[in-house]
């Protein structure tokens, strides 16, 4: 019986994991895999995506047509299970930033978090990402090159399945060429692209996500990733044979029923659970990482959401990976008379640099896509193709205003018509209404794309997170307060995104649905909108500098780590869900060999 | 509200998720300000249910008003089903909006309890009391009983928000609304799907892409 509760947890345990997504989630079945005793701690509540993923539910059968509400922030299909924008009984503050707009927070209680909804975008950091501050002089290098992290991306790859293609291009690399399974095959409106862009100069690259377009190789992939453990190998044969290739229909961001697609539930979990090594504790908001005198982590505090009780559970080692900021937030709160600033925390700098994703947008209309036949274009639910930075070399000669780049997140198609699909086409119609509206609609469906910037953020002093000092939880647990502030790079970053993703649409022959916006401050989506938060737990060379070294270990406490996002001291433009995962098996690796050497 | 000309912003991106009725403004400062306020019904209405609360059970099916009671009376629906048709009419290709639940759609998203359904609510109502006084003004009579010739010229003059005048913006503004939750009702229903040809939502084992005719033809192969 995995799933247990204070009462009945069956420690001791080595390792006490607070958090189940994509970092937790990661450390758990590297951990699991090689005989380590562990005990994971998930705020919300246990989820099954075998039977809670509405896969093939239409709009009709939802209230509103599936419409997003203040219940349900990204429509009512969306998997986020007690969470959004707003989570009921758990607020923070958002300071507003030098425009008055706020930095905005996604979460989520449920088991695997985030990772159950994701894009599933899966771009790996390059050379250039890991040392921004020896190339252009700004911000920080990470502690560690791409080459100490390339094997993980390798083993990230194989192990929940990403798709993806040609990687010939500067600073956009890929595994030694058997980590990735073939991308899908484009749709019209990504042969338009393909097309028109290079006429601009800008690449066109099969996109890269966490799905699975044919079944893994379960032959050979586990004996790769589990060298000299026939029963991790094993155990993963089993878990890699449960899984479906894609069925080619219904959206990921709905959960994945069978498992054709990357989300902590359906990949990392069940082979860490048939282990035996792995409990879970769901329904506990952990607040505090308890200390003994000898100056290492004992275990944590946390509340039981059901029950109102506080609990304590302990082992040898503790890990966070309860999201960047709220990670930070726990140890921010692990205050004692040893530690009055909170935990970790000598440097000064838990909660500072936290950063997000640069987002810009644009979306066109193009004739050329108008009255097309019937076609499936569900595809792989998007990405089939997108844009990779292209313009480093002009971010050296200072022919681009800003140092660091963005790639573009492209689509279109003939996808299931929603509630939105035919909102506010007068600018195309004139206003039709009866028979010679619904021509309109059969001309006009399908005939959009859209495009969206993803860009890098430098670092800055006025983006960081503190605890309020006045407001609480329900559970009493004081609270995050947000200072954010997008740096004039990110800006301009944001008006360069606009005026490219025009000028595409002119080139495959569209109007752009609203203006092109050249006012930095309009043009850029508020701090948290992309739900790239890291940061606020930096690694670095030094601890002075740095609240964890290059293996996620804080300096201050040798047996806790952090294997979230908490620990990226830069943000490039690559969606970081799998560089979270390769650095936290790589966390991993490392707590197993301190805890071989009795070091931890 | 949301400039709802700056729109079909369909979202894969952070969330794969469904794309709002409400439009996504490229122009993000905007949206954070507070919109044109709506006309100034609303405390006519509290809604006596909550909404679906953060966690609805996802895989089942859902009648309208399974969360909260509609709440328009029978000359309300009347008109609903009056409008939707002269919207989206029975043709070849499917059948006219009421045919399939679409007055039952709008009954429901104008009932619930969120801040966008209620602001729809009062623009939507507001809208029904002006095509009536319309109707009596030049015809005497209800809008739901003038015959189409009669209905086209009362909705001529605001259906077109762009270019409706200044004295006429709000029942523009209503009837764009009204058209864009017909649309929405109609297109998210099996005869919606049907008439847009959507052919996907069905498990493959494999997927080839497009015919590589289609894209001789269009220049794209």
């Amino acid at each position: 019986m995995p799933f247990v509760t204070a009462s009945t947890q069956r420690g001791p345990y080595d390792v006490i994991l607070v958090g189940s997504g994509a970092g937790s989630g990661q450390a758990a079945y590297t951990l699991c895999m090689e005989g380590v005793r562990v005990l994971m701690l998930e705020a919300g509540r246990r989820y099954t995506p075998a039977h809670e993923s509405p896969m093939f539910q239409t709009p009709d059968m939802a209230p509103l047509g599936g419409a997003d509400t203040p219940d349900k922030d990204k429509g009512f299909y969306d998997a986020t299970v007690d969470g959004g924008w707003n989570v009921p009984g758990e607020p923070y503050v958002s300071v507003p930033d030098q425009w008055g707009g706020h930095f905005t927070w996604w979460r989520a209680r449920m088991l695997g978090g985030r990772t159950n909804h994701w894009g599933r975008i899966s771009l790996r950091n390059g050379p250039y990402d890991f040392k921004p501050r020896s190339r252009d002089g700004l911000g920080f290098d990470w502690p560690i090159t791409y080459d100490d992290v390339a094997p993980y991306y390798d083993k990230v790859e194989l192990l929940i399945g990403v798709y993806g293609g040609d990687t010939s291009l500067e600073n956009t690399p890929a595994g030694p060429g058997d980590t990735l399974l073939p991308p899908p095959k484009p749709i019209v409106s990504d042969h338009l692209l393909m097309k028109h862009a290079p006429k601009l100069g800008i690449p066109v690259l099969p996109g890269r996500r966490a799905v699975l377009t044919r079944a893994q190789d379960h032959r050979t992939i586990p004996a790769k990733l589990h060298p000299g453990n026939p029963r991790a190998q094993k155990i993963l044969t089993e878990a890699m044979q449960k899984r479906s290739p894609c069925l080619w229909a219904t959206p990921c961001g709905r959960g994945c029923a069978v498992a054709a697609n990357y989300q902590s539930p359906t990949v990392h979990l069940p082979p860490a659970l048939a282990t035996g090594n792995l409990d879970i504790i769901t329904d506990a908001m952990v607040y505090e990482v308890t200390m003994g005198k000898n100056g290492r982590a004992t275990g944590v505090r946390f509340v039981d959401a059901k029950t109102g009780k506080h609990e304590h559970v302990t082992g040898r080692v503790v890990v966070l990976g309860a999201s960047a900021y709220e990670s930070a937030r726990i140890l921010l709160n692990s205050k004692s008379g040893q530690f009055p600033n909170g935990l970790a925390n000598s440097s000064g700098l838990v909660g500072r640099y936290v950063l997000d994703t640069v987002g810009s947008s644009v979306s066109a209309q193009i004739p050329l896509l108008e009255s097309l036949p019937p076609l499936n274009e569900d595809a792989a639910d998007g990405l089939q193709v997108y844009v990779p930075w292209w313009l480093y070399k002009e971010n050296l000669a200072h022919k681009v205003p800003f140092p660091r780049g963005y790639h573009i997140e492209y689509g279109g198609g003939r996808g299931m018509p929603s509630v939105g699909t035919f909102t506010g086409l007068e600018w195309l119609t004139g206003g039709s209404y009866g028979k010679k509206f619904k021509e309109d609609a059969r001309r006009y469906y399908g005939s959009f794309v859209y495009m969206d910037g993803r860009g890098a953020m430098v670092p800055n002093d006025n983006s960081y997170v503190d605890i309020d000092p006045k407001v609480k939880d329900k559970f009493g647990i004081p609270v995050l307060r947000i200072h954010w502030q997008w740096g004039d790079y990110e800006q301009r970053q944001a008006v360069h995104m606009q005026e490219t993703f025009g000028a595409l649409a002119e080139a495959m022959g569209g109007r752009v649905t609203s203006p092109i916006v050249t006012d930095p401050l309009r043009a850029v989506a508020p701090g948290g909108y992309m739900i790239h938060e890291v940061g606020g737990t930096i690694m670095g060379a030094s601890a002075r500098s740095s609240v964890t070294n290059r293996w996620s270990q804080t300096w201050d406490v040798p047996n806790l780590f952090v294997a979230d996002g908490g620990v990226f001291p830069y943000n490039a433009d690559k969606n970081p869900t799998l560089t979270i995962m390769a650095l936290s098996w790589r966390m991993s690796d490392h707590i197993l060999d301190r805890m071989r050497r009795r070091e931890i | 509200m949301t400039d709802r000309r700056t729109t079909l912003k369909l979202v894969i991106a952070a969330a794969a998720a469904m794309p709002a009725l409400r439009a996504r403004a490229t122009n993000y400062r905007d949206r954070l300000e507070p919109g044109a306020s709506a006309p100034g019904d609303l405390r006519q209405f509290e809604p006596t249910a909550h909404g679906y609360g953060p966690d609805p059970d996802l895989v089942k099916a859902y009648e309208r008003g399974a969360f909260w009671p509609l709440t328009m009376n029978a000359q309300q629906r009347q008109l609903a089903a009056t409008l939707s048709d002269l919207i989206i009419p029975e043709d070849d290709h499917s059948p006219a909006a009421s045919a399939v639940g679409v007055v039952d759609f709008i009954d429901e998203w104008i009932s619930a309890p969120y801040p966008q359904q209620r602001a729809d609510r009062a623009i939507v109502l507001n809208g029904f009391g002006w095509l009536d006084e319309q109707s009596q003004r030049h015809y005497q009579q209800p809008f739901a009983r003038l015959n189409e010739t009669q209905q086209r010229a009362v909705c001529d003059p605001v259906c077109d928000l762009s270019r409706a005048s200044a004295q006429l913006r709000e029942p523009a503004r209503f009837f764009a609304t009204y058209r864009n939750l017909t649309a929405a009702g109609f297109y998210t229903t099996v005869a919606g799907r049907k008439d847009l040809q959507y052919i996907g939502n069905v498990a493959l084992t494999h997927f080839d892409g497009p015919p590589v005719e289609l894209l001789r033809k269009l220049g794209l192969a």
